[in-house]
């Protein structure tokens, strides 16, 4: 598994990079782009605060060792080249020779280690770089991630959303990296763009850097991105030409409105890798009925999929039917996609030993959703299941923090919810299923107290494992297990569209939208 | 009461108004640790405990309340757990938007609502006063949000005459006039739209207030002696219709934040009513608490100043103590 990638790193440089690249128009220099954001971010650093807020201005900031288009394979960053070691458990890291920090400083293997190191004290995600123990510098343009076992999920750690090289100079002043005033102003980074300034709940300013390290880029004078919290609002700046470019909108509504709109494209294009997942999630660990891998199955088949695919969603998101992202490489569509069938969930709940009562009810369960969007499924889950004699009060929490409460200490049957992959399966998959993270009081760990030691084992063995075929296959069983177990129901991926202007080029398609470097994005003449 | 009891009161109302809005906000299940956990996109049982430990969260309830009213005492309150930012700076920070939007949304509304409802009540069967008992009754009744995105999708959209959203455009270069330009025109929407509601109370009770006062001997009087109706309108009627109408005002303008909220955030306007939205839905105590308190402030504030405005404007007011 040796690589060495200077031929892509030329290939890079001359802009091949990025989807619709295929386009032989020469990018132009210049202009300022306009970027909706739907939330104000904390701050503005990613090495302490995981999230699409901060991830998109994070990563014009600052920049990481590798960069991801639309195909999944790793490129040439701040690292011109990446190398395992033979027995996977090292990683060299050979760094762009002149690169420097905003404030003129040199980039070095130094400040490498440095991020690395407050990543793993202070980023939620612990499983990016937890099993690294240390990071050599040999010099300054070399670094050398040392692993206590082999850990194939650190090629997609190593994004822009993930891990940003922040300067040891700025950062490493004994000052607590999660409240530095240097994440929200002042910035000093190492991507693309520089800070101006961050009003909050109003724009972020950022301007071109002259001195980034790839030459030509980027091609933008400036991004403004304006925090503008209503979508309905958002739809008609992108309609009117006041925004460029809207990421991360999953309003139906307005999606289906803005294809409308000639002068604008609207794609669902670049989401892979944050891989968002709708599913109904079942309290495995409860007393009740859910404790029944027949009964989850039986209403797996009563609630009919398409018409939360078609009506709800209105044919703009994907199915998924396992906890991976249809768009991952490592998806299984071979599963068992639990089709509309009530003869059999009505077998399944006769033979699980749930009969119906004079009423023609068989037993009563609760829904939960703490998110406005998924009211309409929490409503279509309560009808679909009433055809199967299976009584459903829905409980709407209009607070996230009420619902967070219930829901991670174990106190529901069941609940929609929506839970992002973050690149590997490492990162944000193994978490809902993983024995070790039942943790009560800890939103998005394994809630279902779902516990399978087959399961567990695949996953510890998929995350060592380095040949991709070998891991494509531990987690193709995986997935079929889980298929058949049914700790939550996946359903469809959650709806999210980038909208961008006619006058956009090079749109942020590849698998992190808007959290990847806009080196390459360009507005055209007029 | 005499001013000093008044003033008394108001600070006993002020302290209850600190231990019932911090007990509310304790009696929510989930708390900050959840939303911050969230907005990383999952956390371990390390990490939120250690929040917690940080915010002083795991405290028992009397030793937490008992800390927040002293420091709240000492004009501290507190520090934003969302925005990483002192509350009282965050509060400020804020008060200019909203207090453009909302005084010039006031004032416009006043003034016109007064004019109209004057109007009206002269001609009370002409076709006008038709119009604008139709019109505020439209206005008072349609939500504001629904409003707000009607005029988006009519002058935004449609005839693209107004931005969308925010305060201020940042690629506008220029001057201080150039700036103040561009406010306004940014403005325009978010004004009328609350301004619409206003609009409609005033006009509605400066319309009562002068039919009734238009029906009273002395003016009957005042037409008899010879003045013209001009006259008996203005210096007559109208001031003793006006009464009503300022301490509608008075009550209306201490409702500042309420009133804010929906405009602010459909036109994305940062003021204290997006920073009130943002830090609840992040359930950002400290933040939440202290809007709450600085809108208490303001309403008694604004309570005692529009008694003394009465008192200005109406001698028998002034009779009482």
């Amino acid at each position: 598994m040796t690589k060495h990638f200077k031929s892509l790193m030329l290939a890079t440089a001359l802009g091949t990079a990025f989807a619709f690249s295929a386009q032989a128009e020469e990018p132009v220099r210049g202009g300022t782009l306009i970027h909706a954001m739907a939330q104000t971010p904390r701050h503005l650093n990613p090495a302490v605060q995981s999230g699409i807020a901060t991830g998109a201005p994070g990563a014009q900031l600052f920049a990481a060792p590798l960069r991801y288009d639309e195909d999944w394979t790793p490129q040439p960053y701040l690292a011109e080249s990446w190398e395992w070691s033979d027995d996977g458990l090292s990683m060299t890291l050979k760094l762009v020779e002149d690169a420097v920090f905003h404030d003129g400083e040199p980039i070095k293997s130094s400040d490498v280690a440095f991020s690395v190191k407050t990543i793993q004290e202070n980023h939620p995600f612990k499983t990016m770089f937890g099993v690294v123990t240390s990071v050599d510098t040999p010099d300054e343009h070399t670094a050398v991630l040392n692993l206590s076992q082999p850990h194939p999920a650190l090629l997609l750690a190593m994004s822009s959303q993930l891990m940003p090289i922040i300067p040891e100079h700025v950062y490493g002043d004994g000052q607590d990296p999660k409240t530095h005033p240097q994440n929200s102003e002042n910035v000093v980074g190492s991507g693309p763009f520089k800070l101006v300034e961050f009003t909050r709940d109003q724009n972020i300013v950022l301007e071109r850097f002259d001195d980034f390290f790839i030459e030509g880029r980027p091609y933008l004078d400036r991004i403004v991105y304006r925090i503008i919290k209503d979508a309905s609002s958002r739809a008609i700046g992108a309609e009117n030409g006041e925004l460029h470019m809207l990421t991360f909108e999953n309003t139906v509504r307005n999606i289906a409105r803005m294809k409308e709109n000639e002068n604008l494209t609207v794609t669902d294009e670049g989401y892979a890798a944050i891989g968002p997942i709708n599913w109904l999630a079942f309290n495995t660990g409860s007393d009740g009925p859910l404790a029944d891998v027949k009964v989850r199955q039986a209403i797996a088949y009563a609630i009919d999929k398409e018409f939360i695919l078609k009506a709800i969603m209105q044919g703009l998101s994907q199915e998924a039917k396992t906890g991976i992202h249809p768009g991952s490489p490592l998806y299984d569509d071979t599963v068992n996609a639990y089709e509309l069938d009530l003869d059999k969930a009505n077998a399944l709940l006769d033979e699980a030993g749930y009969e119906r009562g004079s009423d023609g009810t068989r037993f009563s369960l609760t829904i939960d959703h703490g998110n406005p969007t998924t009211k309409p499924q929490a409503e279509f889950t309560k009808a679909s299941l009433s055809k199967v004699g299976i009584d459903v009060t829905v409980n709407s929490f209009v607070d996230f923090p009420t619902w967070a409460q219930k829901i991670s200490n174990h106190n529901f049957d069941m609940t929609w919810d929506t839970v992002f992959n973050w690149g590997d399966p490492v990162i944000g998959v193994h978490r809902t299923y993983s024995s070790d993270n039942i943790k009560p009081g800890v939103i998005w760990s394994n809630t279902q107290q779902y516990s399978n030691p087959r399961v567990d084992e695949l996953m510890d063995q998929a995350g060592q494992e380095i040949d991709p075929d070998k891991r494509a296959a531990l987690y193709k069983e995986f997935q079929q297990i889980l298929a058949e177990d049914l700790p939550v129901y996946w359903t469809n991926t959650l709806p999210y569209h980038t909208v961008y202007s006619n006058k956009v080029g090079n749109a942020p398609l590849g698998i992190w939208a808007s959290s990847s470097p806009y080196d390459l994005v360009y507005l055209k003449e007029e | 009461m005499t001013l000093l009891q008044r003033l008394a009161y108001a600070a006993l109302l002020l302290v209850a108004v600190l231990v019932l809005n911090f007990s509310m906000m304790n009696l929510a299940p989930g708390d900050v640790a959840d939303t911050i956990a969230a907005s990383m996109g999952g956390a371990d049982a390390e990490l939120m405990a250690q929040i917690r430990a940080e915010y002083g969260l795991d405290q028992p309830f009397l030793v937490q309340l008992g800390a927040y009213i002293t420091r709240v005492l000492s004009f501290d309150l507190g520090y934003s757990y969302f925005y990483n930012a002192p509350v009282t700076e965050l509060i400020f920070e804020r008060l200019p938007a909203t207090l453009l939007l909302v005084v010039t949304a006031q004032l416009l509304a006043l003034l016109i609502g007064v004019l109209m409802g004057v109007y009206s009540a002269r001609n009370p069967n002409g076709i006008t006063n038709y119009f604008v008992t139709l019109f505020a009754l439209f206005g008072y009744a349609a939500p504001v949000f629904w409003t707000g995105i009607l005029l988006l999708i009519a002058f935004s959209l449609k005839i693209p005459l107004f931005p969308v959203a925010g305060m201020s455009d940042v690629t506008v270069e220029g001057g201080f006039f150039v700036e103040a330009l561009d406010i306004a025109h940014h403005m325009v929407l978010p004004v009328i739209t609350l301004g619409s509601i206003f609009l409609a109370l005033y006009s509605r009770l400066s319309r009562a207030s002068m039919l009734e006062v238009l029906g009273s001997d002395y003016v009957r009087t005042a037409k008899a002696k010879g003045l013209t109706p001009r006259e008996v309108t203005l210096k007559h009627a109208l001031k003793n219709a006006l009464p009503p109408v300022v301490t509608l005002a008075g009550l209306q303008f201490s409702a500042v934040i309420s009133g804010a909220v929906l405009v602010e955030t459909v036109f994305s306007w940062p003021g204290l009513g997006q920073l009130a939205l943002t830090s609840i839905l992040a359930r950002d105590t400290p933040t939440i608490l202290g809007i709450l308190f600085f809108s208490a402030l303001v309403v008694i504030v604004g309570n005692l100043l529009t008694d003394l405005v009465l008192r200005w404007i109406d001698p028998r007011v002034r009779g009482r103590a």
